[in-house]
């Protein structure tokens, strides 16, 4: 049975553009996926579908039983705390330390803060970085940003994480372990991944399964696939 | 138990940022001190005003005097005549005799005066005694009866009495015009101070709305930042309203400025009030911050 279900899904956007065009997607739990092709091909729209932060203009979009299309706006919190989202830019809070930009979420759903610092001390753990707890985020690289935002998505063990491009501001060597990282969540927590990249190095040296996309439709789809959008375009 | 945790931690969030915006919080704070200010005076004038006329109005009374050699028949016709007026509320007829006997009982030197006279004899008039409803229409109604035939003289509470009561009535009026305009402003003010939060914190709202914060706790700070104002806010009009009316009670005798108009005793009138004032503070930020919420916190 699938964990996540794209159903003849369109995205047109006000502007007309169309960047999701009758896309057709089964993903298992614990499955790890690629979405990729160039850019404006529609990856992150497509992402962004999954949580909700567009509604599809036609089709159906079902994320662990829930109908996302159909999602009220004052419920949508409930499907985002099944989904952990990684993005490029990390969207940490400048003024909170790496444990509360952490803690903050679990703080927001009235949890009591014994039951906050195991699960955040844990999830830091996963990230590797349970050493700088008190730092600031000005004062951590990109990669060690990029970390405390991962740890942030898994700080409530969602049953899928949501990356679009986590890599994308990162260098090969950093953007190598934080896909390690990735990689850990989705063996040890049996988190489902999907992941949105231009990276071929990582989609290639992965060997995960892979979703191509071109003018938001989808032109591939294969198990332990590699980069190869040239030879279907 | 985690509804009551996150009602807290809002509240301290609320509380945090009235602090972490202090300079826009003082301006709202300034309109509503002022705005309650004005509130607490329109409270306590009207108050006062209704109460003493009340007071006034509680033995209204016009004493109407029938013309000596007025015949029974025609005593009747001027009771009736007096029934039929609007303002009028009760009447009794008094005779002369009745008169006469009242004045013995009541005190000796009338007594003594009375007893001087004459077996038989009577100087005094017949008299109605009119209540009337309304003291504004007094002037009004008395001339009506005095037109009346065979009514001699009606006496009434001074004219300066009735003249104070309206003035004061028109005051109060524009008094409670201005409060309302007041509210609105301050109202709006707040909602201002609010949206000026919701923005300032806009990156956190994204971050929290992303990561499954639900509404009502992404909300809720604002609307209690919204009522700390207006409760903070009320605090200095409180004090001052409770200093200021014993003060001016004392200072004008418990009178607003004639012996006939009695003002409320201070206590627990100063704390109702005050209690009011509280209220609509509180009432009004969370308005003004439920609105700015509505408006800006599109979610
Ligand atoms: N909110 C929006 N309103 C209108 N058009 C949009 C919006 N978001 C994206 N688009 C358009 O939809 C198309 C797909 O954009 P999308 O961001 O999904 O591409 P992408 O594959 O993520 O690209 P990249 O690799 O550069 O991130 C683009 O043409 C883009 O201009
Ligand atoms: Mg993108």
């Amino acid at each position: 049975m699938s964990f996540i279900e794209l159903k003849n899904v369109y995205k047109v956007y006000k502007n007309g553009i169309t960047a999701v065009a009758d896309v057709n997607i089964n993903i298992k739990k614990g499955d790890f996926v690629f979405i990729i092709g160039q850019t404006a091909c529609g990856k992150s729209s497509l992402i962004k579908l999954l949580y909700r932060e567009e509604r599809p203009t036609k089709g159906q979009v079902i994320v662990g039983g829930i109908n996302v299309a159909k999602l009220k706006n004052n419920r949508v919190y409930k499907l985002r705390r099944k989904i952990g989202i990684v993005f490029q830019d990390y969207k940490l809070l400048p003024k909170l330390t790496v444990y509360e930009n952490v803690a903050f979420v679990l703080d927001s759903y009235g949890y009591k803060e014994s039951e906050i610092k195991p699960k955040v001390i844990d999830a830091l753990t996963r990230v590797g970085l349970k050493e700088k707890l008190r730092s600031f985020p000005n004062e951590l690289s990109g990669g060690e940003q990029q970390r405390v935002c991962i740890a942030r998505a898994i700080v409530n063990k969602p049953k899928v994480l949501v990356c679009d491009e986590p890599t994308g501001n990162l260098d090969a060597t950093t953007s190598k372990e934080i896909m390690k990282v990735i990689d850990s969540i989705n063996k040890e927590l049996g988190t489902t991944i999907i992941m949105a990249t231009h990276d071929q190095d990582i989609v290639n040296r992965m060997k995960k399964r892979v979703i191509a996309l071109k003018d938001g439709m989808l032109i591939g789809d294969w198990e332990k696939g590699s980069y190869k959008l040239d030879e279907t375009a | 138990m985690r509804p009551l945790r996150i009602l807290f931690r809002s509240i301290s969030s609320a509380f945090k940022s009235v602090f972490r915006n202090l300079s826009l919080s003082i301006a709202s704070l300034t309109c509503i001190i002022i705005t309650l200010m004005i509130v607490s005076i329109a409270i306590i004038f009207s108050s006062n005003v209704n109460y003493s006329t009340k007071e006034i109005e509680k033995d209204l009374e016009m004493v109407v005097f029938v013309k000596s050699e007025t015949t029974e028949e025609k005593v009747k016709e001027i009771e009736s005549n007096l029934q039929v007026l609007p303002n009028v509320e009760q009447i009794s007829y008094v005779d002369k005799e009745t008169a006469k006997e009242d004045m013995k009982k009541e005190n000796d030197t009338y007594k003594k005066i009375i007893e001087g006279w004459e077996e038989g004899e009577n100087p005094l008039d017949s008299y109605f005694i009119v209540k009337v409803k309304n003291i504004e229409d007094m002037s009004e109604t008395a001339a009506t009866i005095k037109n009346l035939e065979g009514v001699d003289t009606v006496n009434y509470v001074e004219d300066l009495v009735e003249k104070m009561v309206s003035t004061f009535q028109i005051i109060r009026n524009v008094l409670i015009v201005t409060v309302v305009a007041l509210i609105f402003v301050t109202a709006f003010l707040i909602s201002n101070t609010i949206k000026i939060t919701i923005y300032s914190r806009r990156n956190e709202i994204d971050i929290m709305r992303l990561v499954g914060t639900s509404n009502t706790v992404i909300k809720l700070p604002f609307i209690f930042e919204g009522l700390f104002l207006g409760a903070f806010g009320s605090i200095l009009p409180i004090l001052v309203t409770i200093y200021s009316y014993v003060f001016l009670y004392d200072k004008l005798g418990g009178v607003l400025f004639h012996p006939l108009l009695p003002m409320m005793q201070p206590y627990n009138f100063v704390f109702k009030v005050g209690l009011i004032l509280l209220a609509i503070g509180s009432v009004v930020g969370m308005f003004g911050s439920y609105k700015a919420v509505r408006k800006y916190l599109k979610i």
